[in-house]
């Protein structure tokens, strides 16, 4: 079996990684799925959008992409068709209801969800071309660590865990922490506890991986991993409401728990990755 | 799919349904239509049955190709989003061809047919086997985890090679298999052609390597250490018993379990 652990023994596809991860591409991105990574970039990149910024969120999901769901959005043009060559890339993007921009993955993208050397040199391209042109861009990876998911996230310079307290959320988080460690030799990973039974839970869960990380994860002396506890948004009957009425939290009830969490989430981001727009 | 506008009345003499008719009488299924059964009615059945032989194979009985490929596309949406682990596993006989020009194509059959019966009796009832192609087979094992999978494949591969199968009053033969197996991927949605076309990796791996053997394709393992979820939850611990001592309002206890005195200031 693999040691994910170790940087000799990862996947043959992850060995050659782009030489650095690109400014100013945030990747959020979770080890179990379900625990709301669509629903913090679409509702983030209008709160950052809000706040001035230039933003593009790309769904980067490419097995289970559903950002189109949570946006209500239904193009004809996809990230697909620029794949397969049939559409240009700046005719696949799209404005979001949030005053954002979109790339979305099309449903044929599951023929791509095997990270072959042509989807990576096309992710590639497609992503560094982008980037000059915004602000911030968001990529609402899958779950886990496929290939894909591992692959993307090694294209940001910033990664965003989006864990819940559930037990098994926790641990897909830490391993996948682990991986992204070992194979990417990450020492920052940002946390966003959602749905955070109380106040404060979060910090509590975010210090918890530290502690466990710390122990159990070797890593040369002078590269630590360090954890940033990045806020946490309450369970919030709102955000159920909004995805079931296909709007944005964001635009419909802005100032309900979840809706401020996810502004001061913006603001902290603001503070430390992205710089406040002129 | 384009709705059917069928007349509400259905003339079966308009119909040629003498194939339909020979093809399930073939298949031990002879559907006459009964006394008060309304056209409609008969001619559902006569679907149904033409449905349920269209996924069969002939000679073993088990489900066909077409079988498997439902049950497969059917899994990858249920394991996409439900993260449940399903085995499918390829199974070719080992040198089934010396088999056919030794002991003749009928004896080949015979073969087939006796392993085909062997697998159907080695599985669950939900699991499903099926003939994948010439003398190559499926089984899809829903409900599998990691350990448990290998534990099977390990016990198919053993059962079919102690068989002793009669090819003809005085001869017996023996045949092995080589197994490969590959897991859906959890959370992503992937294609029937990728998750096959990963097990058959396996079994090339399987034949490469000796025959008579089982090989899988690991699911990328989330290895955590029971000592790191200790860790990892205890936070949990403590926020469950925070909560349980104000629930009950007890006094909380002290490290060896004694509930601490109160003391009122
Ligand atoms: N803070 C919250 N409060 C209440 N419900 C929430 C919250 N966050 C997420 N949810 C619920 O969880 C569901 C899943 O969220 P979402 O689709 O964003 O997850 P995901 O991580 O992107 O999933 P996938 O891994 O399938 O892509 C949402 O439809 C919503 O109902
Ligand atoms: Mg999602």
């Amino acid at each position: 079996m693999n040691d994910v652990m170790s940087p000799t023994a990862g996947h043959p596809s992850t060995a050659k990684l782009p030489l650095k991860p690109l400014g100013k591409v945030i990747a959020v991105t979770s080890g179990k799925g379900g625990v709301g990574k669509t629903f913090v970039s679409a509702n983030l990149a209008a709160a950052l959008a809000k706040r001035g910024h230039k933003v593009l969120v790309l769904d980067a999901d490419l097995g289970l992409a559903n950002l189109d769901v949570v946006l209500n959005l239904y193009p004809k043009t996809t990230l697909h068709d620029v794949f397969t060559g049939k559409a240009k890339l700046e005719d696949a993007i799209l404005p979001a209801p949030g005053g954002f921009s979109v790339l979305l993955a099309g449903s044929g993208m599951v023929e791509y969800s095997r990270l072959t050397p042509e989807v990576r040199d096309e992710f590639l391209r497609i992503i560094s071309s982008l980037v000059p042109h915004y602000d911030v861009v968001l990529l609402d990876t899958g779950a886990g660590i496929s290939d894909v998911v591992l692959f993307a996230v090694s294209l940001a310079s910033e990664v965003l865990m989006v864990a819940t307290p559930e037990p098994t959320s926790l641990t897909d988080a830490y391993a996948t922490i682990k991986v992204l460690v070992g194979q990417q030799q990450r020492q920052i990973v940002r946390v966003v506890v959602n749905q955070a039974s109380r106040p404060g839970s979060g910090l509590t869960i975010t210090n918890q991986l530290q502690q466990v990380l710390d122990r159990f994860v070797v890593t040369e002396p002078d590269r630590p991993i360090r954890l940033i506890h990045m806020g946490d948004i309450p369970v919030d009957p709102e955000v159920r409401q909004a995805i079931m009425r296909r709007q944005l939290l964001m635009q419909t009830t802005p100032g309900c728990p979840a809706g401020v969490a996810i502004s001061q989430l913006a603001r902290k981001l603001e503070e430390s990755v992205i710089p406040k727009p002129a | 799919m384009a709705p059917l506008t069928l007349s509400p009345q259905i003339d079966l003499q308009d119909l040629q349904l003498d194939d339909a008719r020979a093809l399930l009488k073939h298949d031990a299924k002879e559907i006459q239509q009964e006394a008060e059964e309304s056209p409609t009615g008969y001619l559902q059945r006569v679907i149904d049955g033409l449905c349920e032989i269209s996924l069969k194979d002939p000679l073993t009985g088990l489900g066909n190709r077409r079988h498997l490929r439902s049950i497969l596309e059917r899994s990858i949406e249920t394991v996409a989003r439900s993260g449940e682990s399903v085995l499918l596993l390829l199974l070719d006989i080992d040198h089934f061809k010396s088999i056919n020009d030794t002991y003749g194509h009928q004896a080949g059959d015979q073969v087939l047919q006796a392993i085909a019966n062997c697998l159907a009796d080695c599985v669950r009832p939900m699991d499903t086997v099926v003939r994948y192609g010439g003398e190559e087979f499926a089984v899809i094992l829903p409900h599998c985890p990691p350990l448990f999978g290998r534990a099977v494949a390990e016990r198919i591969r053993q059962t079919v090679a102690s068989l002793s199968i009669p090819v003809s009053p005085l001869i017996n033969v023996q045949a092995t298999i080589s197994i490969g197996g590959a897991y859906a991927p959890e959370w992503v949605r992937s294609t029937a052609d990728l998750w096959i076309e990963r097990a058959d990796q396996q079994l090339y791996r399987a034949k490469s390597s000796g025959r008579n053997q089982v090989c899988l394709d690991q699911p990328r393992e989330l290895s955590v250490s029971a000592e790191e979820k200790g860790l990892l939850f205890a936070h949990i611990a403590t926020e469950e018993a925070t909560m349980i001592r104000n629930l009950s309002g007890d006094a909380p206890l002290d490290l060896q379990g004694n509930a601490t005195k109160r003391v009122n200031a």
